[in-house]
This record gives C-alpha cells, structure tokens and sequence, in this order.
C-alpha cells in the first residue's frame, strides 16, 4: 500500500471538540439540519397514513395514525449522520421503539433481514439485529414540532447508529425477509450496513 | 466498491463571484454518465481528512472530470478549493456515484434545474451534443439573475430553456417559467419522459409541482436537491 496522497496547503477545520461524538470523515452541522432526498417530497395525510409489518411474521400487522400514536413512546435525544458527512448532535425525537412493534407481529425465527420501505417506494435494507437489538424507532416528532414532510413527516424510521439513508422517511413497511435484498441507495453501490463509525459509505468497504 | 483515486487539479477558473470550476485528471477514472457525482477528499498533514460530493459537468467523453464549487459560509472543503487550491495539487476522488439521477443519453428527457443545479444538465447537453441526440433532451435551467446561472452561456448556446426570476433575459420578463412556456418542451419529448430535477429544497418544490402540473406522472420525476433548514 502506497500512502494515501496529502493535499498541499489543506488545514482543514479545527479538530472536533467532541471527536467521540464525530465518527470519521463528518462535520458538525452545527443546528442545521440539510435535506436531501432522491424523489418529490409526498405529502401524506395522517388519514390515509399507515404502517405494514409483514413477510416473515407469524401475523401482519397494520397500525394507522391514531393506532400508532396509541403505541407505548418516549423522547429521544440521538446524534444524526449522513453518508454526505455532515453529523447533526443532540436531535430530539418522539416516537415508538421498532423492536416493540416487530414484537407484536412476532417475527419468525428464519427471517435475518428487513427491508424498510416508504410510501415513495424507496427502500433501504437492514440486519434485523439492527432494529431489534440497537435503539431504532419509528418517529412522528423532531425537535418538539410534527416531523415536517421534507425530514420524512408524518412519520420515519429512525436508526440512528447507521447512516441516515437507512431512516427511511415517510416509512409505511417493515418488511421481515430470510436474506439481505439490497434497497434504493444500495444497489446505487452504498453499504449494506452503513456503519458510520466504520465508515461504511460503499459497497466494498470494510 | 468503494476506491479512492489520486487526481490532480488540471485547471481551476472562478467563472463568477462564489463560484471556481475545476478539472481534474483522475488516476484510472472508469468514466461516468450524465447525472452522476464524485465525492472528493482533502488530506491534511495530519491524516485529517475531509470529504464532500459534487455533481459532474463534463460529458462522458471529456478526459478530465469537471465540477463546480459553490463557496458556502465558512466550507471546510469549498473555501480551501476556492483560496488554496492551484493547478497541480492533489486531492482524492472517489466515483463516480449514483445511478438513480442518470441519464441515459437517448431516452426522451427533460431537466429541470435551478441555480447551482444547473450543472448535470451540463453534463447531459454536452453528452447529447456527442452522441446527436439533442432532440431527446429538453433543459430548463432557472436563476434569480444571469450572473446567478452557472454556465449560462452554455446553457443559451445549447438550447436550454433560460429563465430567470429577477431580471428581464433579451425579451423575457423576469419571473419562473410559465406553464405555457414549459409544454410546448414537454410536448417535442412525446409521453414517455423521464423528468430530473437539481436544485434548492425551494426550488425542487417548485419544479416537480410544475411538471406535476404539465401531467409528467410523480413517479419519473428523479430529483437531486439539496437546501438545509434549522
């Protein structure tokens, strides 16, 4: 292996304050929170909102808007990292833990992924184990205010351990399968885990 | 798979206030298609490193990746690219990435874009320009004022449809583009189109309800958008 090339005259920022809570390669966003998104922003009334558990679960399950509202919830404080390296700290939520609802479905012993889908058809896929043994939830509040359609409003799902792209916005389908499909940004040539601490922006990294 | 390759700045121009244009010659670049980006990474002496992504402007055929870099408010990586960086000096580049916002240089296609936005239209008019396939493409490319459209000689050279928001263009009032000035585009691409969509969360707003509005079905609209809020 052959040094990685240093770029003439490049300082860069001062270091992070806080390099625990910045895992390699991001920038503090300070209080803004970019958006980015692939498709038109749908607007999704809360009547016509609803959320899908399904494929391997021994019984589908459906919540709609006062249906998952009526959930167990907490307040959240997380830290949020985008593949595009900017990390936005201390962001509030509300929501209900995935592992609760993927409870009352009962996911089946053979099944080892989910793929999450939203409304728009994006998708992104996740181990399992990344939605039932880290904090991940789906979300209806950010900041003390309903979650706004552009940040994926009425509701997202949020895994704040992995890259953003993973938090699906405007979720409405948990899909349980036995093996790992690669999602919307996947198959574009990102990660399949998308772990930010090992900085796993793209297929092939480690 | 993810592979970081050594690039040297070929040219560097500040084509407006904000704005540098760079070229780089990338090790063993594998070529890209129009729509696509590179995510480019500053090393400090250190090990520190700094990454950001960038759409492409050159076409396919052009042996060096061209990208244009917006000075933004204390950028990390844009003010060193815009007061440090010089012809020669390296940097590393990762790509090209994307295959959603890609077009494929002969299915009927409009774009529509705004203000920074503006630069992979660059990309698919000089593509369809190589390839003769200027009839499949459609542009229209929109900014507050023409010192504010990046490329916009180009853009007017190529066809693209200019509007500006703030400032009359020849004979052209200033404001958005008016239905009737966006149909007869959509029409010369017959049914089958395939929209894309680059600019501002304001302006991406904007455009998809327009196209939504000419009867362009929400599902081929692709976007690329970019815009912070608090």
């Amino acid at each position: 292996m052959t040094e990685p090339p240093v770029t003439r005259g490049f300082v860069g920022r001062r270091r992070p304050a806080r390099p625990d809570r910045l895992p390699p390669g991001q920038y503090d966003a300070g209080e803004q929170w970019p958006v980015l998104a692939a498709e038109p922003t749908p607007l999704v009334a809360t009547d016509r909102w609803s959320l899908t558990v399904d494929g391997l679960v021994e019984h589908e399950r459906t919540w709609d808007w006062a249906g998952l509202r009526a959930e167990p919830h907490e307040r959240l404080t997380v830290d949020l990292h985008c593949v595009t390296a900017w990390s936005r700290l201390d962001t509030g939520f509300t929501g209900v833990r995935v592992a609760d609802l993927l409870a009352e479905a009962g996911p089946l012993p053979d099944a080892t992924h989910v793929l999450a889908h939203s409304s728009t058809g994006y998708t992104a896929n996740l181990p399992l184990a990344d939605v039932l043994d880290h904090p991940a939830w789906v979300v209806w509040e950010a900041q003390g205010a309903p979650l706004t359609p552009e940040h994926g409003g009425p509701a997202r799902l949020l895994v704040p351990h992995l890259y953003l792209w993973k938090s699906v916005k405007w979720v409405s389908r948990l899909e349980l399968m036995d093996h790992d499909d690669p999602g919307f940004w996947e198959r574009g040539g990102y990660h399949d885990r998308g772990d930010p601490w090992r900085e796993q922006r793209y297929q092939g990294d480690p | 798979m993810s592979r970081w390759r050594t690039a040297r700045i070929a040219s560097q121009e500040h084509p407006s206030t904000g704005l540098v244009r760079l070229r780089l010659d990338v090790d063993d670049w594998p070529g890209h298609s129009p729509g696509q980006h590179v995510v480019v990474r500053l090393r400090a002496e250190d090990g520190y490193t700094a990454q950001r992504s960038y759409s492409i402007a050159s076409a396919p055929s052009e042996p060096a990746v061209e990208m244009l870099v917006e000075r933004l408010p204390d950028g990390e990586v844009s003010g060193h690219l815009h007061d440090e960086a010089r012809v020669g000096d390296v940097v590393e580049v990762n790509g090209p990435v994307g295959r959603w916002f890609v077009w494929d240089g002969e299915s009927p296609a409009i774009a529509v874009v705004g203000g920074t936005g503006v630069v992979p239209a660059v990309s698919m008019l000089r593509h369809a320009r190589d390839r003769g396939t200027s009839d499949a493409l459609r542009v229209v490319a929109v900014a507050r004022t023409w010192e504010a459209l990046p490329y916009a000689d180009e853009l007017l050279d190529a066809g693209a449809f200019v509007a500006l928001t703030r400032e009359n263009l020849d004979g052209r009032v200033a404001a958005p583009p008016y239905p009737d000035e966006v149909a007869p585009l959509l029409d010369a691409l017959g049914n089958d189109v395939q929209a894309f969509v680059c600019g501002s969360t304001g302006f991406v707003a904007w455009a998809t309800r327009t196209l939504r509005e000419q009867g362009v079905p929400e599902s081929t609209i692709r976007v690329e958008q970019f815009g912070v809020t608090g």
